[in-house]
């Protein structure tokens, strides 16, 4: 995955706005008007939000309908959890395992 | 059980620093993190990964490779080269993950005070390709919400 795909995909994450536009995506296409609905924004500013959405490729939007269906597309945040677990989880992990390690090694140096 | 926590911080747009205390003194965390045998103990990440490979060539132009395998079937890889090795204080090497993944240059500090040891972990990125990785790193830090939020996504989508 491309690092400029990541860095929009993280811009894209980075609103509460978005992360609920997605997570209403969740539960299947929806419209514009569908999803400004539980927000007190206008069309107009929801449809920035959907821009951004869909620059990031989280979402892919219908071409036939005037309306324009938005759905949700995961592919993007499986390159995201893929690239930060490996970072974030791999040392934290790796050290809580250190711990008793370097124990197990004090244990046997006194031994000798 | 040890109240040590790893700390991630970002010292500049392409450098990120991660830090951890251990109850050991130097020269045991040094060779915990520089022998074979040791570092195949504990350098395995979360759960369920093995390192059936494991090459340290300890010195500077010395090569070094690491190879994870999962339970699941899952592989990984690192890579690099070692610039400057001055035991037990300081490790400069080269990391990659893997060809997708940018270059680092991994500077790895050991300090002791009474008897506890502090690593640090300077993780820098040599190319502008790197930079613009190092930046979402960044993003990493202050968007935790966003990553659960896409647990939550993940999990419902199986």
């Amino acid at each position: 995955m491309a690092t400029d795909q990541l860095s929009m995909t993280f811009a894209a994450l980075a609103d509460p706005t978005r992360r609920a536009i997605l997570g209403r995506l969740l539960d299947g296409s929806a419209t514009v008007k569908e999803l400004a609905a539980p927000f007190a924004m206008s069309g107009p500013a929801i449809s920035k939000h959907l821009r951004v959405l869909e620059r990031a490729g989280l979402i892919k939007r219908g071409r036939a309908a005037q309306w324009r269906p938005c759905e949700l597309d995961a592919t993007p945040l499986k390159g995201v959890t893929e690239w930060a677990e490996r970072y974030r989880q791999f040392w934290d992990e790796s050290y809580r395992r250190l711990d008793r390690y370097l124990d197990r090694m004090k244990e046997q140096g006194d031994e000798h | 059980m040890s109240t040590n926590t790893t700390t991630l911080t970002m010292v500049s747009d392409e450098e990120i620093a991660i830090s951890r205390a251990f109850d050991a003194p130097r020269q045991l965390v040094f060779e915990a993190h520089t022998k074979p045998e040791h570092v195949t103990q504990w350098l395995l990440g979360p759960e369920g990964w093995t390192m059936p490979l494991r090459e340290i060539d300890l010195r500077p132009g010395g090569s070094w490779r690491f190879a994870w395998q999962h339970a699941d079937g899952r592989k990984l890889e690192m890579t690099g080269v070692y610039r400057e090795v001055v035991p037990p204080f300081r490790i400069v090497n080269t990391e990659r993950w893997g060809p997708d993944w940018p270059e680092t240059v991994n500077t790895l500090q050991f300090s002791e005070e009474d008897g506890r040891t502090t690593v640090t972990q300077t993780v820098r990125y040599d190319s502008r390709e790197a930079r613009d990785a190092a930046l979402a790193t960044g993003m990493m830090s202050g968007v935790e919400r966003s990553y659960e939020l896409l647990d939550g996504l993940l999990a419902k989508q199986r």
